[in-house]
């Protein structure tokens, strides 16, 4: 049996290195075949008629002239007469033609009538909302005497919008059918082994009559788990068709229906000894994910376990589609909540916020001291102690102000199997039903794999992305890297043990007396008694070796639990409200980390999409129609490459992060940035915008309302 | 000197501020509208087509295509849907996010905003056509290195996009790269990687390489 861990720091070749992502020349390129690129011989292209209205009941559907013209191959009606829509932009007839253009055509050839329903999609305004329930109600310690006896307490309102995943590649798929009962599916998802059982159920065929194959995927953000409905259309019309279905969402309904992050609003009071000490907490926080109401609740107070404290979450249901899970469940809106009502505290202390934070790191559960020397490295590499001001002290037009948040993640490792098979001319491949959605999931196995056989890059081969390969999990929660590397690992020692085994007696020694030292086998301890890589794969026999190993499994391979601390300093022009990034700053742990180059990169990555729902981002629904108005890429708003300002990230590494294993990254690093932003705000201007996105206008109602003129 | 602008235009009852808070939404004041890419030159040869299918030959990466395509059909759609090229990807299909960039005659233009009809005749070069992953073009070669990619949906119009770029200004600050790139957006973020990639493509691409 092999020891299951981690090779020492000393010995790795691979792990802890920058390395450049392996499938960068196929994606700068353009050969890099995503989902959506997929054109299979006489496949279809498919298009959907959507609903306009937010809430209607369809009176009259004639698909009749769709169905004659030219081209149409199907049509396919998902939701007919007397069905009661609840949201714009969801599904009524799916067609598939020969063209996109007929397609189109087909769509505006279908009549159809509505009855209009009210409808609701204001839900900061929870009081007229028609339904909404109370999602979670809890309360610790002793809440009334603590406000009574908190020397010094605010209040405050806040808010976070719902806002769109915006996926770059948008949900769809393509589908060809062998024969009655066999689909193969190229879908865009994060969850390659998961899909085929959702088709199945659907199709009502046997899961393994269904392939799911993703090689590259453009971006999901927790938006891409289900086969969704459309999926099961497009499987459906490829098989009336008898021919491939190309079926991808057209960019309004990817911004109004495939993504969404519930809204938050919070009214909140907290309190605290005059020397900072927190004591108190009470919010009563609201917000909607569409139609299935808000989808859990924000975790409050954030991170600070206040000791006297008591919630209410309230769920609110209004006329769009379901939320899906946005990176961090949950957490962004916990975060910006909290930490904007615990800068308000603590101006009104009259403290730094560092210091403030630092006088309460002891409520910040088991990792304290890590958020300690986080705060500390984080101040440093902002020039936080040289550069922090009293609220509103800056002088003339553009005010600058700096801030600071701090958030938590668990990234535990999912349930993944690999296998791992040994050639005898030396090469090593792995098979996995995962999936890179640009993490760098593919780089990361091979550097593993490359370590455990002590061999170049370049020596060892991964596959990825099709369902036929061993199970994997899928890629949310930031629980991928933990999974993949610690499943390839103890496939890769249990392929190496069996290749120890092999060559033991050519070497004069027990099996368990060799290991593997600069890309040869050898007696431990003993390098002239060893041999080549190569030589010692030869004598495995003609046949390969193959091996599997799986999560969890034995040996401590990974973890869960991590913190992390970003400050942001911005300027704010008082004038016209805009406010721009000067810099962002990233502390973030995640235990042993593979990749030092693609880990930054989620950090960086993550820090850029913070400062966009910071300042950008709002899914904008019009309370008269009850559509979404800005459905399109104009105005649902994303930074481009010089909106961001200066960007600094520094990864926690050292012993007590190394030998925790493997925690997973996606998630933690973009909890925080939104927060920090609209701390800075507050600091530059001295009055609180109480909302995301910190858009001129909202931030010139704040000044109104007092601040720095 | 802010307070004596506020002064003057209190007296006209309507301040700067106060136009903005009550005149405009904020999503359509953050005033970071990205800039376009030149379009292609509308031609007009008098010559009525359609509405149905008429051959079309397009000039593609050095190589000439014949094409049976709608007079409405973008080159984009023509290039991904009957070429199967389809480096230049589909993401806002509106002329926002410059994904399907490609070159025509050497300047980048949005694929998704020019018909296929329109683009015969001229150069198109897309991101197949700068390199290939056995033999990268520098600008390629950098990305890779500066990681300024994730899930690699927007690269290829982003690494069109830079060959153009640098094709105008082979020199460039970083303070301009993020001006010259301002068409193209990305969801991941890796804007962190892109300036130094192309600094550093600049760099290699000096000595008559520029146009490799």
């Amino acid at each position: 049996m092999p020891e299951y861990n981690w090779p020492e720091p000393s010995k790795r070749r691979h792990i802890g290195k920058r390395t450049s992502r392996l499938d960068g020349p196929d994606k700068t390129t353009g050969h890099a075949t995503y989902s959506y690129d997929v054109n299979r011989p006489g496949m279809l292209f498919a298009k959907i008629l959507t609903c306009p209205h937010a809430h209607a009941k369809i009176t009259k559907l004639d698909v009749s002239a769709a169905k004659s013209m030219a081209g149409v191959k199907s049509v396919r009606i998902t939701q007919d007469v007397g069905t009661e829509i609840q949201w714009e932009l969801d599904e009524i007839v799916a067609v598939a033609a020969t063209s996109e253009e007929v397609a189109d055509d087909a769509i505006r050839a279908i009549q159809i009538e509505y009855e209009l329903l009210p409808h609701f999609v204001t839900e900061e305004h929870k009081d007229k909302a028609p339904s909404s329930e109370v999602a979670k109600e809890e309360s610790t310690g002793d809440p009334d005497a603590a406000a009574a006896a908190a020397e010094v307490k605010i209040k405050g309102f806040y808010g976070i919008p719902a806002i769109s995943h915006c996926c770059m590649e948008p949900h769809g798929q393509v589908c060809e059918w062998e024969g009655q009962d066999q689909l193969t599916a190229w879908c865009s998802t994060q969850a390659v082994s998961g899909l085929p059982g959702q088709f199945a159920d659907k199709l009502e065929i046997p899961t393994s009559n269904v392939r799911v194959i993703t090689p590259y995927m453009g971006g999901g953000f927790g938006s891409k788990f289900s086969a969704d409905r459309w999926g099961i259309d497009c499987a459906e019309m490829a098989k009336e068709a008898q021919a491939p279905v190309k079926l991808f969402l057209e960019r309004n309904a990817e911004l109004a229906v495939a993504g969404d992050r519930p809204s938050a609003y919070a009214k909140i009071e907290v309190g605290a000894k005059k020397d900072g000490t927190l004591t108190y907490w009470s919010s009563e926080s609201w917000g909607s994910g569409g139609i299935a109401g808000s989808r859990g609740s924000p975790p409050l107070p954030y991170v600070v376990e206040v000791p006297n404290r008591r919630q209410k979450h309230i769920s609110v249901v209004t006329n769009s589609a379901t939320a899906r899970a946005w990176r961090a469940p949950n957490h962004p809106q916990a975060c910006f909540l909290t930490m904007s009502a615990l800068e308000d505290l603590a101006a009104a202390l009259k403290m730094e916020p560092l210091d403030f934070f630092l006088k309460n790191v002891g409520l910040m559960g088991e990792r304290s001291d890590i958020y300690e020397s986080e705060l500390q490295k984080c101040a440093d590499l902002i020039g936080w102690k040289q550069r922090w001001h009293p609220r509103g002290e800056g002088k003339g037009p553009i005010k600058q102000g700096l801030g600071l948040a701090l958030h938590t993640w668990g990234g535990r490792a999912h349930n993944s199997n690999c296998e791992v098979t040994v050639y005898p001319d030396g090469n090593v491949e792995a098979k996995l039903g995962s999936q890179d959605l640009g993490t760098g999931t593919k780089t990361v196995i091979a550097m593993v794999l490359a370590e455990t056989f002590g061999l170049g890059l370049d020596d060892v081969k991964v596959h990825i992305g099709d369902s036929r390969y061993p199970a994997s999990g899928g890629s949310g929660g930031s629980t991928t890297v933990g999974g993949v590397s610690s499943s390839t690992r103890r496939a890769a020692l249990n392929a190496l043990a069996q290749v120890f085994e092999k060559v033991a007696p050519g070497l004069d020694a027990a099996a368990d007396q060799l290991e593997i030292e600069n890309g040869a086998i050898q007696v431990k301890g003993t390098p002239d008694r060893s041999l080549s890589w190569r030589k010692a794969a030869a004598r495995i026999g003609p046949t390969p070796i193959t091996a599997s190993g799986k999560n969890p499994g034995p040996g401590k391979l990974n973890d869960s639990g991590v913190g992390g601390v970003q400050m942001a300093d911005v300027s704010v022009d008082v004038e016209t409200g805009v406010v721009k990034i000067n810099q962002l700053v990233a502390v973030q742990d995640c235990g042993l980390i593979i990749d030092l180059k693609t880990a930054e990169s989620q950090v960086y990555g993550a820090l850029i999409m913070g400062a966009s729902y910071a300042l950008m981002e709002e899914k904008i629904l019009d309370p008269v129609s009850g559509r979404m108005l800005n459905a399109d890429m104009e105005f649902y708003k994303l930074p481009g490459i010089g909106d961001v300002g200066k960007l600094e990230v520094h990864m926690m590494t050292g012993e007590r992060h190394d030998k925790r294993g493997v925690i997973g990254l996606g998630e933690p690093p973009v909890i925080s940035t939104g927060a920090a932003i609209s701390n800075a705000v507050a600091n530059a201007i001295g009055v609180r915008v109480p909302y995301l996105p910190l858009t001129p206008d909202r931030v010139l109602d704040a000044l109104a309302k007092g601040g720095a003129a | 000197m802010a307070k004596e602008e506020m002064g003057e235009q209190a007296a006209s009852d309507l301040s700067r501020r106060d136009f903005l808070r009550g005149g405009a939404t904020g999503a359509l004041t953050t005033g970071l509208i990205a800039s376009v890419g030149s379009p292609a030159e509308a031609s007009s040869h008098g010559k009525v087509l359609g509405p149905g299918a008429v051959s079309a030959k397009l000039k593609i990466n050095g190589k000439v295509r014949a094409v049976e395509v709608e007079p409405r059909t973008t080159l984009l759609d023509a290039l991904r849907n009957r070429l199967d090229v389809t480096g230049a990807k589909r993401v806002c299909d509106r002329g926002t996010c410059g994904a399907c960039t490609v070159l025509l005659n050497g300047k980048p233009v949005y694929a998704c905003s020019v018909l296929a009809i329109e683009a015969q005749g001229q150069d198109i070069v897309t991101v197949e056509g700068l390199g290939s992953p056995g033999e990268l073009h520098p600008l390629q070669a950098a990305f890779i290195a500066n990681d300024a990619q994730q899930c690699g949906f927007c690269t290829p119009g982003f690494v069109v996009a830079c060959k153009a770029f640098l094709d105008g200004n082979p020199d460039p600050t970083l303070g301009e790269i993020q001006k010259g790139l301002g068409g193209n957006l990305c969801r991941c973020g890796t804007y962190a990687g892109i300036g130094p990639a192309v600094l550093e493509a600049a760099k290699a691409l000096k000595g008559g390489a520029r146009n490799a």
